[in-house]
């Protein structure tokens, strides 16, 4: 039977702030009203500086300046594919998914095993990249969802550092046992397009280039529309704010984050197939560096925002291109294009200095 | 049959006892108030209702046991909570709060069109703001919002936790003119307020919650005429 205390034994102490914004909670970020527009024209500005004094410092020839925006565009483009996986979850759970870069790997593993099985048994081309990057996107989608099954959701309510942890353990698991699968040598991905480039202005572009470009672009705008547009991206958004209450409105918010770990997955196969096709090589560690980098792009453009991940993708593979292009001129010689690693993470100190919360990112990193 | 009914429910916030085994019954159309003081256990009982908080207890709501429920399955059996805080997505635009109380019911654009405009039609102050993000709005609107989201899912049962915190006077009014509204085409409501004079002459039926138990249930003249109630609620002192 129900009998009140004499006196109040629960004074207002009864109330533990929620780790999360809980149901109680108001909402205490402020919405990003900063204009795109405001937000760009600064990047703008910058960017056509560098256009026209870099080439004229160095005293290069056009060319050279246009063929490293080619390559700065095609590295943009697989970085931004992976960032949007890394974002995406972060926006999501506030965790960082260190083990994307790993299923960026599995996907050009998976692709490079199908593709190889296809031309030994005579499948016409188009065909056997198609089903490659197909089966290499299923397979990490299912990836995806074990991990966020197996390795973070046990860990929901946890300290912050343990999912990080397990995060890093899962990386380090599913590269030991792709070089158990696959070997540990670096395994050459076929050609699978006509390597005759197409000379623009004195810059070579090739067609595998160009379906990159313009494939990672569909891929993105595709991922702009049902976020904004549909109801699953207006869940996604929805438990992205606030979890509790989008469970009030009937959202599973499990699903919603098991899909989201699926969505994140397919890109980064889809940029695994790219990478591998590009520079014709496919390693168990090549999603370390991968991942690293993207990473760095998703922070430069502020992490959890999506735009951002595509902006700052797309800026740091210029970034890395046009640097390690000139570094050589630059210094006299002194340094070379091998040191094009650097300058990734040297946009993620002088970020994390000088923009924590990234070019497009909100100005209270809250959940940093 | 009540349309919810609550047998001992129990609510803990690790070692201390929030709610100490309450008994609630809700008839379909009533409308219903709990009241209490500050940390006497009532927005838990909703959250608990709202499966947010692990309780234990029987809770029976419309012929469902809801401790078998999983939380996001309670909108799309008619049960709605409206939190304390409005808990509106301050990111979303206003349109896009409404449309998320329709999520559970999936259902088509036209429906939702004709959800929007009924919502629209009873709080018109959402439709000027409609492209607007929700953290932009005042907290009077953000309250319009939060209810008008809840309508959008058509409950049976609406949980309504303290819409009038933090607000002027005249937007109170404005929310309870709607909120009646809403409870005289059949609505159910059980309302969880501080303000134990606006939350008893709206509603029939009130419970006084204290210390995580029900100290007096009475129907609302009888509770206003009280002078317990009306010394520890009312601010009314004794003769």
């Amino acid at each position: 039977m129900c009998r009140p205390y004499a006196t109040p034994l629960h004074p207002p102490l009864l109330y533990q702030k929620p780790d999360k914004p809980g149901i109680n909670a108001l909402p205490v970020k402020r919405p990003n009203v900063v204009k795109l527009r405001e937000q760009l024209i600064p990047l703008i500005i910058d960017l056509a500086v560098v256009l026209v004094f870099l080439p004229n410092a160095t005293n290069s020839r056009m060319d050279i300046f246009l063929q490293q925006i080619v390559n700065g565009l095609v590295l943009g483009s697989i970085y931004a594919l992976v960032a949007l996986g890394y974002t995406m979850v972060y926006g999501l759970l506030g965790l960082i998914n260190f083990a994307h870069g790993e299923v960026v790997m599995v996907g050009a593993m998976v692709a490079l095993s199908v593709i190889n099985f296809g031309l030994a048994n005579g499948w016409p081309l188009p065909l056997a990249v198609l089903l490659a990057t197909a089966s290499a996107m299923l397979c990490c989608m299912a990836l995806g969802w074990l991990i966020e099954r197996v390795g973070y959701r046990p860990l929901r309510h946890a300290p912050r550092l343990a999912p990080l942890i397990s995060a890093i353990g899962i990386s380090i698991i599913l590269q030991q046992l792709m070089m158990l699968i696959w070997g540990s040598t670096y395994r050459p991905f076929p050609a699978l397009f006509n390597s005759e480039p197409h000379v623009v202005l004195g810059a070579s572009i090739t067609d595998l280039q160009i379906l990159i470009i313009v494939l990672a672009a569909a891929t993105m705008g595709g991922l702009m529309l049902l976020v904004q547009r549909t109801r699953f991206g207006r869940a996604m958004r929805a438990t992205a704010e606030n979890p509790a209450i989008a469970t009030l409105m009937g959202v599973n918010t499990n699903r919603v984050i098991a899909l989201t770990f699926m969505l994140g997955s397919a890109l980064g196969a889809l940029a695994g197939v790219m990478v591998s096709a590009n520079y014709a090589i496919a390693h168990f560690s090549m999603g370390f560096m991968l991942g690293l980098k993207a990473f760095t792009a998703a922070v430069l453009g502020g992490i959890g925002n999506l735009a951002g991940a595509v902006v700052g993708g797309l800026l740091l593979g210029l970034i890395e291109a046009l640097c390690s292009g000139y570094i050589s001129d630059l210094t006299g010689g002194m340094f070379g294009s091998n040191y094009r690693d650097v300058f990734a993470f040297l946009v993620l100190i002088l970020v994390l200095i000088f923009r924590p919360s990234g070019l497009m990112g909100e100005k209270v990193a809250e959940r940093a | 049959m009540s349309l919810l009914s609550v047998r001992n429910l129990h609510v803990a916030y690790g070692a201390i006892q929030a709610v100490r085994g309450i008994n609630l019954d809700i008839a379909a159309g009533e409308r219903v108030c709990l009241i209490g003081s500050n940390g006497a256990g009532k927005t838990t009982t909703l959250k608990a209702l709202a499966r947010l908080l692990p309780a234990q207890g029987e809770l029976h709501y419309d012929g469902h046991d809801l401790q078998r429920l999983p939380a996001h399955g309670l909108a799309k059996r008619g049960l709605a909570l409206v939190p304390e805080g409005r808990g509106v997505f301050a990111r979303l635009t206003v349109l896009e709060n409404l449309l998320m109380g329709t999520y559970s019911r999936n259902s088509s654009k036209g429906e939702q069109e004709a959800d929007v405009q009924r919502v629209f039609g009873l709080l018109p102050r959402l439709a000027e703001r409609a492209q607007q993000l929700a953290g932009t709005l005042s907290g009077g609107e953000q309250q319009m919002l939060a209810i008008g989201r809840a309508l959008m899912s058509h409950p049976k049962l609406l949980l309504l936790d303290e819409p009038s915190m933090g607000l002027a006077p005249i937007m109170v009014q404005k929310i309870f003119d709607v909120i009646r509204s809403v409870t005289e085409q059949g609505v159910t409501l059980l309302l969880v307020e501080q303000n134990a004079h606006l939350a008893l002459s709206l509603c029939s039926r009130g419970y006084v919650l204290s210390n995580g138990c029900i100290t007096m249930q009475d129907d609302s003249k009888a509770l206003l005429a009280n002078p317990q109630v009306q010394a520890t609620y009312l601010g009314m002192h004794m003769a």
